[in-house]
C-alpha cells in the first residue's frame, strides 16, 4: 500500500522513505507555515521600529488583532490547502461563515495559533534535524591549522564527511514524522472525527465489502445454474433437432421448418453463451486475469494491444474488479470513443495491481453519463483501490485502475 | 471411444448419437477422474470430453485431456466446450503437436453430420478448431490478415479448421487448383513456409494467428 499521509510514510523503511516524495512534501509543508507568520512578525517589527507609547501600543495591538481576525478565514483556507501536501485524504467542506458555527471558530483559532506560535516549532525541528549531518558534511571545509579549536587529519575529515552523507537521508524521519504529527493536529481541528460516525463508517465499509462478495457469489451461482441447466438443454435440443433432420428427406414439407428451428436454436445458444460470459467469465476463475484479459481483448472490435506483466494468480475480488473494469472500458472504447486502436496494460508492483486502458479516440468520456464507470469506481473502492479517468474532449482517453493486492 | 460429459442428458444423447453413426462408445463417464481411469484401462481410439466437469467444475475435463495427451501423445482427443475461449483452444493445440486434437463448441453437436465428420477427422490425426474460435483469432490479427481478400480469408478460416484442400474445394464449389492457389497466396502474405502437409499447414496458420 502506498501511504496516504506523511505520518504513515514515516513508518516505511529508510531506503523507501528517502526515495519517496514524502520528505520533500513534509519540508514544503513545514516551510509554507512561515507564510502566515509574516503577520505577527510584521507587528513585532512595527513595535520595534516605532517604539510607541502605551496607548498607541494598545491601539496598534487592537488593529493587529482586527487584521488577524479578518485574515483568519484566508489563513484557514491556506492551512487547508497546505494540508494536502502531507495528507492525501480529502477534508470535509469548509464551515459556513456564521458566528454561531463552532467549526469556524476552531478554524480561526487554529490559523491564529499557527501564525503566532507553531512555525517556531517547525523551524526548530528542521534546524535540529539538519544541523548534525550538515555539520559533519562541512568537516572538509573547517579550518584545520594549528590555531583551530579542533584539528583533524584529512582521513578523519573524510570519515566525518561520509558519516554526514549517511546521516543526511535519515533526517527524512524527524521531518516527515513532525510534519505528519502537525498534519494530524490540523486534521483533528479542521475535520474533527465523530467517534460514532467513525464506527458507523467502518460498519458501512464492511457491509459494502460483504455486499460485493455476495453479489459476486450470486453471479457465479447464476452462471453455474445457466450452464448446467438451460445451456445443456439447448445443446440436447439442437442434437434432437439435428437427428430429426437427418431422418427427413430434403424435400419433406417439414424440412424447411426444421432447418429454421435449428437456426433459431443456434442463435439462442450463441446469445445465452454471451450472456453467461457477461455474468461471470469462467476463464477468469480457471486461468486468472491475464488469460481473461487476453480473451476479452481478442473480442474487441477495435484492435487492442496487450501489455501484460502478470504472473500467478491474484486475490479473486481483485481479479474480478480488474476484469470488469477492462471489459467495461473496452465496451466504451468500441461504442463511444471512435478510436482506431487501444492498449491494455496491467502489471503488479509494490503490492498494487495497476491496469490501464488507453485509446486514441475523441475522449470526452463522462462517468456521470451512465457509462458504468461510477459503478466500477465503487467496486474498486470496496477492495481499497481507486479508479482514475482522464478523457479530455478531443482525446486521448486513459482509464487507470489501482488495486491493492497483498499476495 | 471413451466419452466424458457430466450432464446425464447430454451424455446419453451423445452416446446414442455416436452409436447411431456406428461408433463404439466403450465408456461414458461423468467426471475427470473416471475419464482418466477409463482412458488408461480401455485404450480407446479417441476420447471425447467436456471442459467443465466434477469434482471442481472448472476445467478438469480439459486438464484430464492434456494429462492423457502427455501420457499417450498419439491419442486423439476432441474437446467439447461451452466457451469460445482462445486460451482453452490454444492449450489443446499446443498439446496436440502430434496432431489429432479438436476443440469444438457444443453448439456444433446440432450439426450432426458436421460433428461426426469433425470427430472422424480428429480420429484420423487432424486438427479441428471451432469456426467461432477461428473467427476470433482472425479478428484479432488485423495487420497482414487485413491484406487478404475476402475469399482468401474464407479459405484461411477453413484451413484453420483443419480441412484438406479437397474438402475446401467442395465447400466453396471451386477446383482444388484454385484452392491451392488461394493457399499459396495466403501463406505468402502471412510470410509462412509453404507446406504440403495439411496438418502442419494448420499448425503454422494457428501459430501465426496466436502470435
Amino acid at each position: 500500500m502506498n501511504p496516504r499521509t506523511a505520518l504513515a510514510a514515516a513508518a516505511s523503511p529508510p531506503w523507501r522513505l528517502a526515495r519517496s516524495v514524502w520528505p520533500w512534501r513534509s519540508l514544503a509543508y513545514l516551510l509554507t507555515g512561515l507564510v502566515p507568520a509574516a503577520l505577527p512578525l510584521a507587528l513585532l517589527a512595527g513595535i520595534e521600529l516605532l517604539r510607541p507609547e502605551l496607548t498607541a501600543l494598545v491601539g496598534l495591538l487592537l488593529v493587529a488583532l482586527v487584521i488577524v481576525a479578518a485574515a483568519g478565514p484566508v489563513l484557514a483556507g491556506f492551512e487547508r490547502w497546505r494540508l494536502r501536501l502531507v495528507d492525501a485524504r480529502p477534508l470535509p467542506a469548509r464551515p459556513p461563515l456564521r458566528l454561531a458555527e463552532p467549526g469556524l471558530w476552531r478554524e480561526l483559532g487554529y490559523a491564529v495559533l499557527g501564525a503566532c506560535v507553531a512555525w517556531c516549532l517547525d523551524l526548530a525541528v528542521i534546524g535540529l534535524s539538519l544541523f548534525p549531518p550538515l555539520l559533519l558534511l562541512s568537516a572538509p571545509l573547517q579550518p584545520s591549522d594549528a590555531s583551530a579549536e579542533l584539528s583533524a587529519a584529512p582521513a578523519m575529515r573524510t570519515v566525518l564527511f561520509v558519516a554526514g552523507l549517511i546521516l543526511l537521508p535519515l533526517t527524512a524521519y524527524p521531518i516527515t514524522a513532525w510534519a505528519g504529527a502537525r498534519a494530524a493536529i490540523a486534521r483533528a481541528v479542521l475535520a474533527p472525527a465523530d467517534p460514532d460516525l467513525a464506527d458507523e463508517l467502518v460498519e458501512v465499509m464492511r457491509s459494502r465489502v460483504r455486499l460485493v462478495d455476495a453479489f459476486d457469489s450470486e453471479r457465479r451461482r447464476i452462471e453455474r445454474d445457466l450452464h448446467d441447466g438451460a445451456q445443456q438443454r439447448l445443446v440436447a435440443l439442437s442434437m434432437t433437432l439435428g437427428l430429426t433432420r437427418l431422418r427427413l428427406a430434403d424435400d419433406h414439407p417439414a424440412a424447411a421448418l426444421l432447418d429454421q428451428a435449428r437456426e433459431q436454436t443456434a442463435q439462442a445458444q450463441a446469445e445465452l453463451r454471451e450472456l453467461i460470459r457477461g455474468v461471470h467469465p469462467q476463464i477468469l476463475s480457471d486461468r486468472g486475469l491475464a488469460a481473461a484479459l487476453r480473451d476479452v481483448a481478442g473480442r474487441s472490435p477495435v484492435p487492442v494491444d496487450l501489455q501484460l506483466r502478470l504472473d500467478g494468480r491474484l486475490p479473486a475480488p481483485v481479479e474480478i474488479t480488474a476484469y470488469f473494469a477492462v471489459s467495461e472500458a473496452l465496451t466504451n472504447l468500441a461504442r463511444h470513443s471512435g478510436a482506431s486502436a487501444g492498449v491494455v496494460a496491467a502489471s503488479v508492483h509494490g503490492g498494487r495491481l495497476v491496469v490501464e486502458v488507453s485509446d486514441d479516440g475523441t475522449g470526452g468520456a463522462d462517468p456521470d453519463r451512465g457509462t458504468g464507470l461510477t459503478g466500477l469506481a465503487d467496486r474498486a473502492a470496496t477492495v481499497g483501490g481507486r479508479l482514475l479517468l482522464a478523457s479530455p474532449a478531443g482525446g486521448p482517453t486513459l482509464l487507470r485502475v489501482e488495486l491493492p493486492c497483498e499476495r | 471411444m471413451v466419452l466424458a460429459e457430466d450432464s446425464v442428458l447430454l451424455r446419453e444423447g451423445l452416446t446414442s448419437l455416436l452409436r447411431h453413426f456406428g461408433h463404439d462408445v466403450v465408456a461414458a463417464v461423468g467426471d475427470a477422474d473416471a475419464l482418466r481411469r477409463e482412458a488408461v484401462d480401455r485404450l480407446p481410439d479417441v476420447v471425447v470430453t467436456d471442459v467443465r466437469m466434477p469434482p471442481g467444475f472448472s476445467d478438469e475435463g480439459l486438464r484430464a485431456a492434456l494429462a492423457l495427451r502427455a501420457e499417450r501423445p498419439e491419442l486423439p482427443i476432441l474437446v467439447l466446450s461451452q466457451y469460445v475461449e482462445q486460451t482453452y483452444a490454444t492449450e489443446l493445440i499446443d498439446a496436440g503437436r502430434a496432431a489429432g486434437t479438436g476443440y469444438l463448441l457444443k453448439d456444433r453437436v446440432g450439426e450432426v453430420a458436421e460433428f461426426v465428420d469433425a470427430l472422424a477427422r480428429v480420429a484420423d490425426g487432424h486438427t479441428v478448431i471451432d469456426p467461432e474460435v477461428v473467427r476470433q483469432l482472425l479478428d484479432r490479427r488485423r495487420d497482414p490478415v487485413r491484406r487478404l481478400t475476402p475469399r482468401e480469408r474464407e479459405v484461411l478460416g477453413l484451413v484453420a479448421e483443419g480441412r484438406s484442400n479437397a474438402a475446401i474445394a467442395r465447400r466453396l464449389v471451386v477446383t482444388e487448383a484454385a484452392v491451392a492457389k488461394h493457399i499459396a497466396g495466403i501463406l505468402t502474405k502471412l510470410d509462412l513456409p509453404p507446406d504440403a502437409d495439411d496438418h502442419r499447414r494448420v499448425l503454422a496458420v494457428l501459430a501465426y494467428l496466436r502470435a
